[in-house]
């Protein structure tokens, strides 16, 4: 936002305007492609060591030296090989551009995640907004890679996808109101910001809004039950159930066109790990009150995003997964009046201990 | 369509009881889809087919289509001889591959009056129930897979693949051991599987108790499959049903205790019956939990087995030309999936004239169509996931 008039005055002014922010753009965009690429990279690879220890296996061992870390470059350029199949009775654009919308709308939403102070790549002021809106652009995608495939499996998973996504939209927005109403803003950074004191004055975790106040804490709770259906994952991976629907809406697809589908799956985590982090857990705040910290924010803040993300997978090697109509139920009968009822439960304390702005 | 033999597809829906219009009936604006379940498919075990009449999630009618593994089992036995045909048998229900060769050696030891030896039985026991207990630990594992739970699975694949390592010590094979043999077992024990058994089942039972934990017991799983697909008792025994499927329904039927052959009525042990203590009786948590609680009671059978070994031969003197008597016999073994029986007819020359086999798998598959009326895709691979199918048998 600053730095594209900075740039523009101080160091291209030969340029013009459009050409310097469509620079800026794709700068930003590589830097945010490189980072998913390294999220998706690292968390794959973290994904089967996780799963193996839990199941008393090793993972992959030999890729790369350290065990196995690069295992998934490996399978990446496997999967970039092969071959690209697109089967005969395919609605055959629809079919092409699923994946591009599904990996799109997963990368979008990093455009608004900071990373610290001022460390992102679009500071814009309704952040939140923006990201739950993107994210929603990966159901669209899903949905039409079930159709294209002209397979009925595909199309049950592009099915259920509808579904799940409609409905866990809403809690998981419903859930995010609360910090909302306390922080008085959309702007990611400035809700970190906000949590740098909390009850007392007192710093560190105490500022924290999940535990400001036990509705938040609620909301915490249940937004991230809802991120884990909003992101496909056990117990609630019912799009891609393998036992079910074979391998739901990715089953035709192949090579590089599926892994957009893989990469975008463990990007979208990251996402909501930094959701979580950011509006719940005090974003790059560490533990320790603002004044004490000594690691740098952005290492705090992956590592946090990092707990959650190990979390989602602990949860997925050890549940089973939910049928589709207890899913909604779940969602309609659980979370979404929760969600209500926590907007009003927080709002009430706000005024009661004279917490409103 | 391109590539598509349409009258050969109009031709197999009109065998499943199919209307051959039902296979457009997308493109005509129904909300009914046809679709076909296998015989690739992961959680239909095997290369069994159902075709399913679906409207939305929910499954009208599921048409199971058998024969896609059939490789002609029992015309085998009439062209080889007795003893030759136990490595067929081996390849029927293939994760309990003791149980079969036991209940084929049986069936000729009855038709031909044959003696076995003390220690051949005794052995026999140890083998069958250790097999029972790894043929049991596949349906658990692969039943958590079916309902969405990875890791059970891999758990209890570490405890097979001890059993697998001790069955191979003696037998040689790790799947298909063809140990049993008429009149004995292949070969005697080796001087250390009394205590690679004991020591098995030592560290067996707590890890069978963590994998309850972990899955039986879980909220989920308990949602998942409690009060879904009950079998009544009365639909069991009308279906031929039998073994651990019957058993869940609440029919108090084990043949090793109510028909007891070889030793088992030495030991000590207790039949497990579902008593529908999540739901109802007989749904797929019983179906799934008589089995847990099966490999608990053959542990006790395989503990007191291998207390009471004694010393002799392992196998019966058998004539060089093994010759039956002209005659038939039919005989029935209690098999981790059911009763598997054989039946054998002789004229008198050193090939059978006739071999039936009466698979379990193939009684109990009879039963899904029923139960699978109106029901979930995700309630359809829970219940096909309980009745713990093997296709080798079912198409034999």
């Amino acid at each position: 936002m600053h730095f594209v008039p900075y740039l523009h005055e101080q160091i291209l002014s030969a340029w013009p305007v459009s050409v310097v922010v469509l620079l800026i753009a794709l700068i930003g965009a590589g830097i945010m492609l490189a980072w998913v690429a390294v999220v998706a990279l690292v968390a794959v690879w973290a994904e089967r060591k996780v799963s193996a220890h839990m199941q008393a296996r090793l993972g992959p061992m030999y890729v790369g030296g350290f065990h196995g870390w690069l295992q998934t470059a490996a399978d990446g350029l496997k999967l970039f090989l092969k071959e690209d199949i697109i089967p005969a009775m395919a609605d055959k654009w629809l079919f092409i551009q699923a994946p591009v919308l599904v990996f799109g709308g997963a990368l979008l939403a990093y455009a608004a995640i900071p990373f610290g102070p001022k460390l992102v790549v679009s500071d814009i002021n309704i952040g939140v907004f923006y990201i739950l809106a993107v994210s929603a652009i990966v159901a669209i995608g899903i949905i039409m890679a079930g159709w294209a495939s002209h397979n009925k499996w595909s199309l049950y998973g592009g099915m259920r996808t509808a579904a799940q996504f409609l409905s866990y939209e809403i809690p998981s927005a419903l859930h995010l109101m609360p910090v909302i109403m306390y922080a008085g803003t959309l702007n990611l950074g400035e809700i970190v910001q906000s949590q740098e004191t909390g009850l007392f004055g007192w710093g560190g975790i105490f500022g924290w809004y999940a535990f400001r106040n036990p509705f938040l804490f609620l909301s915490f709770i249940c937004y991230y039950i809802s991120s884990l259906a909003e992101t496909n994952r056990t117990p609630f991976d019912l799009p891609e159930t393998e036992s079910e629907l074979v391998a739901g809406f990715h089953t035709e697809y192949t090579g590089i066109r599926f892994s957009f589908f893989f990469m975008a799956e463990y990007a979208d985590m990251f996402v909501v790990a930094a959701l979580s982090t950011l509006l719940f857990c005090g974003g790059w705040n560490c533990v320790l009150p603002r004044s004490v910290q000594f690691v740098p924010d952005p290492v705090v803040f992956v590592l946090k995003c990092s707990a959650f993300i190990f979390l989602t997978m602990w949860l997925r090697w050890t549940l089973p997964r939910f049928r589709v109509d207890q899913l909604m139920a779940l969602c309609w009968k659980f979370l979404i009046p929760l969600g209500l009822l926590n907007i009003v439960g927080s709002g009430l304390w706000m005024y009661i201990f004279g917490q409103v702005k | 369509m391109t590539g598509v033999d349409e009258e050969a597809m109009d031709a197999d829906l009109k065998s499943l009881g199919f209307r051959v219009e039902e296979r457009r009936t997308l493109a005509s604006g129904s909300d009914e889809l046809l679709v076909n379940m296998g015989p690739q498919h992961p959680s239909t075990h095997g290369v069994l087919r159902l075709l399913l009449r679906t409207d939305g999630e929910e499954v009208q009618e599921a048409v199971p289509s058998v024969g896609y593994l059939h490789r002609a089992a029992e015309k085998i036995g009439e062209n080889v001889t007795y003893d030759a045909y136990t490595p067929y048998t081996d390849r029927l229900d293939y994760l309990s591959s003791m149980n079969n060769n036991w209940a084929w050696a049986m069936t000729v030891e009855k038709l031909a009056g044959i003696e076995v030896p003390q220690r051949a039985e005794y052995i026999r026991v140890i083998v069958a129930e250790l097999n029972r207990i790894a043929s049991h630990l596949v349906m658990v594992g692969t039943y958590g897979i079916d309902l969405g739970a990875f890791t059970p699975f891999l758990l209890t694949f570490r405890e097979r693949e001890e059993i697998l390592d001790i069955l191979e010590e003696i037998s040689g094979g790790r799947l298909c051991y063809g140990y049993i043999r008429i009149g004995g077992v292949t070969d005697d024990i080796t001087p250390t599987f009394a205590a690679k058994c004991r020591a098995f089942l030592r560290q067996y039972v707590p890890k069978l108790d963590a994998i309850n934990e972990l899955l039986s017991y879980n909220r989920i799983f308990i949602r998942r499959t409690a009060n879904v697909g009950p079998l009544s008792a009365e639909r069991a025994v009308a279906y031929g049903c039998t073994g651990p499927t019957l058993r869940a329904s609440g029919v108090d039927w084990d043949l090793r205790r109510d028909e007891p052959y070889s030793i088992y009525d030495r030991f000590d042990w207790n039949v497990c019956i579902g008593r529908g203590e999540k739901g109802t009786v007989g749904d797929t948590w019983d179906r799934y939990m008589v089995r847990v609680r099966e490999m608990y009671e053959c542990v006790k059978m395989c503990e007191q087995a291998l207390e009471g070994i004694p010393e002799g031969p392992f196998r019966a003197k058998m004539p060089r030309k093994f010759k039956p008597p002209i005659g038939e016999c039919y005989f029935r073994a209690e098999n981790p999936r059911g009763e598997l029986a054989f039946y054998v007819v002789s004229d008198g020359s050193k090939k059978p004239v006739r071999v039936k086999v009466r698979a379990p798998s193939f009684c109990n598959l009879s039963a899904v169509q029923e139960l699978t009326r109106n029901m979930l895709v995700s309630d359809l691979v829970a219940v096909l996931g309980s009745f713990d199918l093997v296709m080798g048998e079912v198409d034999r």
